[in-house]
């Protein structure tokens, strides 16, 4: 029982930092720098977390985010596009169902789907191609009975590309949404 | 025809409370030219107290502009300080249609009086004479200024020297949102981040920038005070906020949020509060711009299955008409001061393009023939365009004339992108 209380604990305070108000600057500098180290994989800056906060429990015992080595279809953070499309591949269907799966039985869990696209064309554009595939997660997740209240879809466009380089290669690496855990 | 001028632009302090100076040099490479350019000769101001020579950057920003064929007149002596000093004969047997002359008088306390006229070298008359009073921080400035007049009086269109651009210079891992001189000088970074910053827009004052940061892992709108620096968020809501413009009137501003719907535009007022709704339906409708006159709004939609622009009246509510037809990919519509102009990007083989389309009739040119144009904005004289390119892979700013016959690159270490041209010399 003990180990629990202490995990729980350590949540609520990785919630509290999470949470940190920001002070209004001239300068973004001071407060573009997170709390904790950040961790470059992938493009995507993750915020760096304890190594028990993974298997942290809320009072209620439920899971902020699944475990870092989560097995199958959970295991995985991305879903790829094509081109110029925001329809989620039959192949990532099983992705997008183990994440709702997990959200609904764990209901302190809050998802951030972030997306994503290539360099070619408009930046402004491409951060509404990018909203629109972290949408479509969204609405998948929607659909599997995911409040929307723990969910919200933001887009990066193509300022995080996955991979760095031109070329259809790279370019598919980068046509993507990701699915970001509240405190990671 | 390709000259290139190579200008290591040296920096100075800008003596302001929110800048961070920006330690680095500007290249600017010209490309192209009039068919037929004005023979001027510009004769050294020669300033006391070692100042800049505004003559100096006269020549600079004139033969930037691609119009005027700079004549010699180093192997000319005595050179003509005033008036009764020139003689029109030895000017005329070097080619020249107009000289400048002019000086630098110390008026004492730090302050100067820049004297300047302009002749016609074939009919022996003064075209423009100006005195103006300044620092020698105002020196530059006033040279700009100078540059205007010369460029009107010879060419009949008003010139686009005194401006000031903001862009996104990217370099090593970090994004600084610049604010510089036209020619590259006077620049300082005015925000700093570690996450991408995109979309500077101009209030029509030039006081102010929206722009949007990604500083809290999301697409946030933010204003800047471009005079004491503060700043406020000015659409945070859920999912993304983006794309801001500034109405004509200063007084709202059109932004894509998705917190309703995926990317829809919405009108806020520049105080900030609630957003109101403009574009509804299932389509994507992003890159707000309005019409000068303030009665339109041109956006990008893909509603008709590829993106393409589209206007929409401010008020009223009216259907949105479809404005570009030719290709599947036509975005970042923005209107000329006057109105009458579009210009865009136009994608063709692969390869995104500046493009202009005289709204009155509907005809289109391709002006560039880069393969990465982003982000076109027009200078406040409506005859060049500001845009985006890439080239061998690095990002850098380029202008080219509305007739697509001269351009200017602009680069320097570091990726510049993101680029937008003051409305509004001051």
């Amino acid at each position: 029982m003990k180990p629990v209380v202490y995990a729980a604990l350590l949540t609520v305070l990785l919630g509290a930092c999470a949470q940190q108000p920001t002070k209004e600057a001239a300068v973004i500098e001071d407060r573009a720098q997170p709390a904790a180290p950040t961790v470059a994989k992938d493009g995507i800056e993750t915020r760096g977390i304890a190594p028990a906060a993974p298997d942290a429990r809320a009072l209620d015992g439920t899971l902020r985010m699944p475990p870092k080595n989560a097995a199958g279809a959970l295991g995985q953070r991305t879903v790829y596009f094509d081109y110029d499309s925001a329809a989620i591949r039959e192949e990532y269907r099983g992705v997008v169902e183990a994440h709702a799966g997990f959200l609904k039985t764990n209901a302190n869990a809050k998802v951030i789907l972030q997306g994503h696209t290539d360099e070619r064309g408009s930046r402004e554009y491409n951060l509404a191609l990018g909203q629109r595939r972290a949408d479509s997660v969204r609405q998948a997740m929607s659909v599997l009975g995911v409040p929307e209240a723990r969910m919200e879809s933001v887009s990066f466009g193509e300022e995080k590309p996955a991979v760095e380089g031109q070329g259809e290669t790279a370019w598919q690496k980068n046509r993507r949404a990701e699915i970001v855990y509240e405190g990671e | 025809m390709k000259t290139p001028l190579r200008h290591t632009l040296a920096l100075f302090l800008f003596a302001l409370t929110f800048s961070v100076p920006a330690w680095s040099a500007m290249t600017i490479e010209i490309i192209g030219g009039a068919a037929k350019r004005i023979p001027l000769a510009i004769v050294p101001f020669a300033p006391a107290d070692k100042l800049d020579d505004p003559a100096e950057i006269v020549s600079a920003d004139l033969a930037r502009s691609g119009l005027f064929q700079l004549i010699e007149t180093r192997d000319v002596s005595p050179l003509p300080r005033e008036p009764q000093d020139i003689r029109f004969p030895q000017w005329r047997a070097k080619g020249a249609d107009a000289i400048v002359i002019g000086q630098v008088l110390p008026l004492g306390g730090n302050r100067y009086e820049v004297r300047f006229r302009l002749y016609d070298v074939v009919r022996g008359q003064q075209l423009a004479g100006f005195s103006y009073t300044t620092t020698p921080q105002g020196l530059r400035a006033v040279a700009h200024k100078i540059s205007d007049v010369i460029h009107e009086k010879l060419t009949g269109e008003p010139g686009a020297y005194s401006g000031r651009i903001a862009y996104v210079l990217k370099s090593a891992g970090r994004y600084e949102l610049q604010v510089a001189d036209v020619d590259g000088h006077n620049a300082f970074t005015v925000a700093r981040s570690s996450e991408a910053i995109i979309s500077p827009a101009w209030s029509p004052d030039g006081s102010r920038l929206a722009y949007v940061s990604f500083e809290d892992k999301k697409p946030v709108v933010y204003v800047q005070n471009l005079v004491d620096g503060t700043r406020r968020a000015l659409a945070r809501f859920k999912g993304s906020n983006s794309a801001p413009a500034w109405s004509p009137d200063g007084k709202r501003l059109a932004v894509v949020l998705s917190k309703d719907a995926t990317s829809q535009i919405y009108l806020i007022p520049a105080a900030g509060g609630e957003p109101q709704r403009f574009t509804r339906g299932g389509a994507l409708d992003t890159e707000p711009a309005f019409s000068p006159d303030g009665k339109w709004l041109y956006f990008t939609s893909d509603r008709g299955g590829s993106p393409q622009i589209y206007r929409a009246p401010i008020d009223g509510g009216g259907a949105p008409q479809r404005v570009t037809f030719e290709g599947g990919y036509n975005v970042s519509p923005t209107l000329s001061p006057d109105g009458r102009t579009l210009a865009y990007i136009h994608r063709r083989e692969g390869r995104f393009l500046v493009a202009v389309m005289d709204l009155a009739t509907g005809q289109t040119q391709v002006l560039t023939d880069t393969d990465h144009d982003e982000s076109p904005s027009f200078a406040p004289n409506g005859r060049t365009l500001l845009y985006a390119t890439l080239l061998g892979g690095r990002g850098l700013l380029a202008t080219v004339s509305v007739d697509g016959r001269v351009r200017q690159r602009l680069s320097q270490s570091g990726d510049l992108r993101e680029p937008a041209w003051a409305p509004v010399a001051n």
